[in-house]
């Protein structure tokens, strides 16, 4: 192995590292600074305190924020796995009229702007009988949820061979039979990695929510109204929760889900 | 796109036992979608021909006063201008940035490849409001940046230039959607056969040379995807230009918010929401057929031929789902 000084690679290499210092540094800032023992966030840091982690345990609108978000996240997951599910099956395995549209329809919310869906959903919610409230918020998270579970379990069938199916049904199986004992098995991980990216982007959805909420903020809204009325290092420390919180159900995500990729 | 697998399939469809578990497959997904997507777009396609009265509520009345406002106007015109302009500095730095960390995670690195692989990965998931959140305490007049500054005795006041400007927002949305840019630029390195790189040496040239003619013509459908990305997410941003723009430098979603907020013009938002969706479906399908033309300049047909490769016809895989924002 040569290991003399190499200009062009030692060049890429501190440009890669600046890129990486870049896309860390402000989180590291963020997980440094929740344990400020000051109120303003300054250089140097004078000493180490949990006085904002234990200010948010007593913040009863940060925790209902808390709880709003985790019961919208897990509806709207519901909702994506329960509607989602079949229609990547129908849509990889059947043909039928109007396949083609349902196809493009159900990339729209992951492809246009969020804001759009967002003013969409509130101009129409209410001459439905949906106004603007949790239940509106809830069904607008479960429309895009669909689409991401629908899109990654459709991706995960069409690399399964049908004539797996086919067989089944040949022995006789009923649909259900073999929907349980051929394709549940083969699709579970890209249904429970979809789960838990649908949790996540649930738990972080702003531009539809920001359009269809009442007055109980999700959690994400709940900051974001806190950070527009002045910097509280108590943000830092939510945020570093939330922070580990997305860590951790990434983790989860992959050592679950990333076991039989190709 | 569907080949055999469908063909094959649909014939099996024809029985009427597997037309019932289809209606019952398809029927929710779709009614749910045609309910609370399909319509509702629709609705605010309608909405932008309709008037206001007095109090600037809608009513049912057909009227073109909302599209004429557009178009005279000329703030609308200017902020889009104004957005494309940011969203196009945004793009070039994202890609900037991610082609030299993707290619050396891509070509140097050999040991803890997939550990670094993931450390750009993982925060595509990491909270948007906590980002944004971040650079508003490290670019702040009392923040981090300039308590440092001041400490290290380079400014001896606060610069109050950091935040609340353009830059701001240009810094915080490149730190933001470069994750998006860096996922598809290294998928597309990880694809180039190793062998046409030194193929490429082997016939002389340098190592410079084999990277703009070999290496990152060969990446284009991924840096073109990824561009993409930025770009659509940055014409639908409007949480950064206020948390880090403050009022002077609003961007298109912005108009959209307040029409629909405090200015509540519906009808209007509805014009530039429907505005803002045309660019992007346009921008969408244009790249996606730019990305495909490169992909088969891949398979051989041109630029002298590059040599089929496998695992590369066509289809993209560039993409990562669940950009929704």
């Amino acid at each position: 192995m040569k290991r003399r000084f190499d200009l062009p690679t030692f060049l890429v290499g501190s440009a890669a590292a600046f890129v990486l210092a870049f896309i860390y540094l402000p989180m590291v800032v963020v997980v440094v600074y929740s344990f400020n023992p000051d109120a303003v966030n300054v250089f140097p840091m004078r000493g180490f305190s949990l006085r904002w982690y234990r200010m948010l345990l007593d913040d009863e609108q940060l925790l209902a924020a808390l709880r709003i978000s985790l019961l919208v996240a897990l509806g709207g997951t519901s909702i994506g796995l329960l509607l989602g599910v079949p229609g990547a099956i129908a849509l990889a395995r059947h043909d039928f009229p109007g396949k083609r549209f349902l196809e493009r329809i159900v990339l729209l919310p992951l492809t246009l702007p969020g804001i759009v869906t967002g003013v969409a959903m509130l101009s129409f919610f209410p001459l439905i009988g949906v106004p603007v409230s949790l239940l509106a918020v809830l069904i607008g998270h479960g429309t895009f949820l669909i689409a991401i579970t629908l899109t990654q379990v459709y991706a995960r069938l069409r690399r399964l061979d049908p004539s797996l199916e086919e067989a089944s049904a040949d022995l006789g199986a009923p649909p259900i039979t073999t929907f349980f004992k051929v394709v549940l098995p083969n699709i579970k991980t890209a249904i429970i990695g979809s789960a838990l990216l649908s949790f996540t982007l649930s738990l972080d959805e702003i531009p539809v929510t920001f359009f269809l909420i009442a007055g109980d903020n999700t959690l994400p809204i709940q900051i974001w109204a806190m950070m527009r009325r002045g910097i509280s290092p108590e943000v830092n420390a939510i945020s570093t929760l939330v922070f580990a919180g997305s860590i951790g159900l990434i983790l989860l995500g992959t050592a679950l889900g990333g076991r039989d990729k190709e | 796109m569907d080949t055999a697998p469908a063909a094959k399939a649909s014939i099996h469809a024809q029985t009427p036992p597997k037309r019932r578990a289809l209606l019952f497959l398809v029927l929710p997904p779709a009614l749910w979608l045609l309910c609370f997507l399909v319509l509702p777009y629709l609705g605010l396609f309608f909405q932008s021909f309709l008037g206001t009265n007095d109090l600037g509520d809608v009513v049912l009345e057909p009227s073109l006063d909302a599209w004429k406002a557009f178009f005279t106007k000329t703030l609308y015109r200017s902020t889009l201008l104004y957005t494309f302009k940011i969203a196009l500095t945004v793009t070039s730095l994202a890609v900037l940035f991610s082609v030299p960390l993707a290619y050396f995670i891509a070509f140097k690195v050999r040991r803890g490849k997939e550990l670094l692989y993931s450390l750009i990965i993982v925060p595509l998931w990491v909270s948007y409001i906590v980002r944004a959140y971040a650079w508003k305490i490290i670019l702040g007049r009392e923040g981090i940046l300039n308590s440092f500054l001041q400490w290290a005795k380079i400014t001896d006041a606060p610069v109050e230039a950091f935040l609340y400007s353009e830059w701001a927002i240009i810094i915080g949305l490149v730190h933001i959607y470069t994750p998006f840019v860096l996922m598809p630029v290294y998928t597309a390195f990880e694809q180039i056969p190793r062998s046409l790189v030194e193929a490429s040496k082997d016939l002389g040239a340098g190592r410079i040379t084999t990277f703009f003619r070999v290496v990152l013509p060969l990446s284009l459908p991924g840096v073109i995807a990824g561009g993409t990305f930025a770009f659509v997410l940055t014409l639908g941003d409007f949480l950064a230009p206020v948390l880090l723009g403050g009022t002077d430098n609003l961007m298109i979603s912005n108009v959209v918010q307040n029409l629909f907020g405090t200015s509540n013009d519906r009808p209007l938002g509805s014009v530039v929401g429907i505005v803002l969706l045309v660019v992007v479906v346009a921008l969408l399908e244009t790249t996606s057929r730019a990305e495909k033309s490169f992909a088969s300049l891949e398979s051989g047909r041109g630029r002298g031929g590059l040599g089929a490769q496998p695992g590369s016809s066509g289809r993209s895989p560039h993409r990562p789902t669940g950009g929704a924002r």
